[in-house]
């Protein structure tokens, strides 16, 4: 019997017979570097960081015993004087930043990519190396750009005061207009060129069909192009809304420095306050509501609730 | 053509007086796309309740001029009227007009049902009245069992009836079908033919139908518009352009034709007698009813006979006064069964095609090699007009 099973173990490749040894061999070899790369570089900084937020800061910021959900409790609002919610408001600000950011880019993005997929070729071309272009500027010296932008001496400065809008002479920063922009600038990519992409795609004679079938502009859109495109659209949304997540930079240098958000608020832990510890609990707890919101999309959007969702 | 009154729109002369209700009209379409002229001045009345087929190669304008009907694509000069109104700034949405894409288009998103009834959510009819309908159409089209499949997990032949109950359920004056049948195999196609032309006797719609299948424009037509390079070639019912094609264009694209050159020498009656490398040849069946009347009678023109016409008699066999004999030696003969085709070596170095029906019983016609005899009935051969 055990023979049998073994003799049936022995596949036949390629006109080659593979022992279980060799095929043993060929997986490490093959799939090996794979598993080695996700485990230095994804696992184990994962695992330490989750542990860390289960240890505690010692009084010169070192790192050590005992083990404890203080951080977490405190993370809630629980700390030595009393509730106070600072920390549920920094995640929930920087959800909502991160969700306006989501809408905005959407809302600019959708215009944008539909435009550039009816272009000839040639202009699509040069549409999407313009879209990707000012990703090979630094993100710190574009938003310092937009401080150039939006200074009071600047043309958008003059044409909002002549208008009314602003107070002349001013900078049209920090506002929070000017940080939704600067996000809006920063990610309308990331949202674009999958979105440009589900365009491409898109079966034109599906959206003729719902007109001949008696709907008109909007409701071609929403009836024929929308569900085509969902799924760049979706795709383009989650890369836009997890970096912007743990935004911290924009919303400091165009927002005024004055609130905390997600990423300032890790940056701060790990930095001023050396409380590694307090600033891995954020992290993860960070981490684990998007994971959360996304693992609840994957499960709704399965299902036959894209419709839905519109 | 050449001799085709200029501006009238042929074939639609005589055979749609002006007092008769039309359902669709078009007068002088033209649709360029940049330098291509894909419809090129196109004029058509379609009579209520016809099957009309569009017919013609890839690139005629069959599909454009479709798509002008449907309100999908806009003409840069001409008037489309339905029902008498013209629609040339109606938007497609209002139009009563509904299409059977070629590629069936249906909705991938949404079930059978929801693809049936999606013009009458357009329509915002109520829902219950929309349900009976629905149920309705998919029991007439036989999809009631699919109905709440998605077209993913549909044959091509269930999605062409998803496809047709979609557009059928609006009621549509004028139904547009683009090559509708075209990705089917052969033998679904058929079947189709048939229910499709059935269903459109049934309910009395004017279907316009396109297709590059002359066989299936045979099949299922009231009228056939032969369409080539933008224009229309010739208009008529099935047996129209089949016996009386006028150009030559229309011959070869609708089954197989002989087309023999020659000079016009005489007329006898209604009888041209032309000089071909045959030898002088008696025309009297008339393929355009614009035969050459006036002008020189030495006129270069083509005479066509269909291979089935061609008789074939033993070289040397007694004939009448007046038929046209050709000698012939057998070059090629295929056996197809019902009957044998002939290629034959004809004078000047021309070859003349015959189907023969093997009706005696027993050994049948010719062998390879044999000298016959080719009669052309002189009813057969047919005048074009290019």
């Amino acid at each position: 019997m055990a023979k049998d099973r073994g003799k049936r173990e022995i596949e036949i490749r390629f006109g080659e017979r593979l022992t279980p040894a060799r095929q043993a061999v060929r997986s490490a070899l093959t799939s090996g570097p794979g598993i080695l790369w996700v485990t230095v570089f994804l696992l184990v900084p994962l695992l330490a960081v989750i542990a860390m937020g289960f240890l505690t800061r010692g009084s010169y910021g070192e790192i050590g015993l005992p083990l404890t959900f203080e951080n977490y409790t405190r993370l809630a609002g629980f700390g030595a004087f009393g509730f106070d919610p600072l920390y549920p408001l920094v995640i929930a600000r920087s959800l909502v930043l991160a969700a306006g950011t989501t809408l905005v880019c959407l809302l600019a993005g959708f215009p944008l990519a539909y435009f550039i997929v009816q272009l000839p070729p040639r202009g699509k071309q040069i549409a999407l190396t313009l879209v990707v272009i000012p990703f090979w500027t630094n993100l710190l010296i574009r938003t310092y750009a937009w401080q150039i932008l939006l200074g009071p001496q600047s043309l958008a400065a003059k044409a909002a005061s002549a208008l009314g809008l602003a107070e002349a002479g001013r900078p049209l920063y920090p506002s929070l207009g000017a940080v939704y922009l600067g996000m809006l600038a920063a990610y309308l990519p990331f949202l674009v060129l999958p979105l440009y992409s589900s365009f491409e795609k898109l079966d034109w004679s599906i959206a003729e069909a719902a007109m001949d079938l008696g709907a008109d502009g909007s409701r071609v859109l929403r009836h024929a192009i929308l569900p085509q495109v969902l799924p760049g659209m979706i795709a383009g949304m989650i890369l836009v809304f997890i970096p912007a997540v743990g935004q911290f930079v924009i919303p400091d240098l165009l927002g005024g420095a004055r609130t905390v958000l997600l990423g300032n608020a890790i940056q701060q832990q790990f930095g001023a306050s050396r409380d590694w510890p307090f600033g891995a609990a954020i992290a993860f707890v960070g981490m684990a509501v998007v994971m959360l919101g996304l693992s609840f999309y994957a499960r709704t959007a399965g299902s036959d609730s894209e419709e839905a969702l519109l | 053509m050449a001799v085709a009154a200029p501006g009238e729109p042929k074939g639609v002369s005589g055979s749609v007086g002006s007092a008769r209700a039309t359902s669709v009209e078009v007068e002088g379409i033209r649709r360029e796309f940049g330098s291509f002229v894909a419809l090129d001045g196109v004029s058509l009345a379609i009579r209520p309740g016809e099957f009309l087929t569009l017919l013609g190669p890839s690139g005629c304008g069959k599909t454009t001029l479709l798509r002008i009907l449907a309100g999908l694509d806009v003409a840069d000069a001409g008037q489309v009227r339905i029902d008498g109104q013209d629609v040339g700034e109606m938007p497609a949405h209002r139009r009563p007009v509904n299409t059977v894409f070629q590629s069936y288009a249906l909705f991938p998103h949404m079930t059978v049902r929801e693809n049936v009834a999606f013009g009458l959510r357009m329509k915002k009819v109520p829902g219950e009245q929309v349900a009976q309908r629905v149920t309705r159409m998919l029991d007439l089209v036989q999809i009631a069992t699919f109905a709440d499949r998605k077209p993913a997990q549909l044959s091509g032949g269930q999605k062409q009836r998803v496809a047709l109950a979609r557009a059928l359920i609006n009621e549509p004056k004028v139904l547009l079908l683009d090559e509708p049948l075209g990705a089917l195999d052969s033998k679904l196609r058929k079947e189709l033919q048939v229910e499709l032309l059935a269903l459109q006797r049934r309910l009395g719609i004017t279907f316009i139908f396109v297709t590059h299948d002359q066989e299936e424009a045979l099949v299922m037509s009231d009228r056939i518009a032969v369409m080539r390079a933008g224009r229309i070639e010739q208009l008529g019912d099935a047996e129209e352009i089949y016996e009386r094609p006028r150009t030559r264009f229309v011959s070869q694209f609708l089954g197989t034709c002989n087309l023999i050159e020659g000079k016009a020498t005489r007329r006898e009656g209604l009888a041209v007698l032309v000089d071909t490398p045959f030898g002088e040849l008696r025309a009297e069946g008339y393929g355009a009813p614009a035969l050459p009347t006036q002008g020189s009678p030495r006129e270069a023109l083509t005479l066509a006979i269909r291979p089935e016409k061609v008789r074939l008699v033993s070289a040397g066999a007694a004939g009448e006064e007046g038929e046209n004999r050709v000698t012939v030696t057998v070059r090629e003969l295929i056996y197809i069964g019902s009957e044998t085709h002939y290629l034959l070596d004809a004078p000047g170095g021309a070859i003349l095609t015959a189907y023969v029906m093997n009706a005696r019983i027993g050994s049948q016609g010719f062998d390879l090699g044999q000298a016959a005899t080719a009669v052309l009935p002189p009813a057969g051969l047919l005048v074009l007009d290019d």
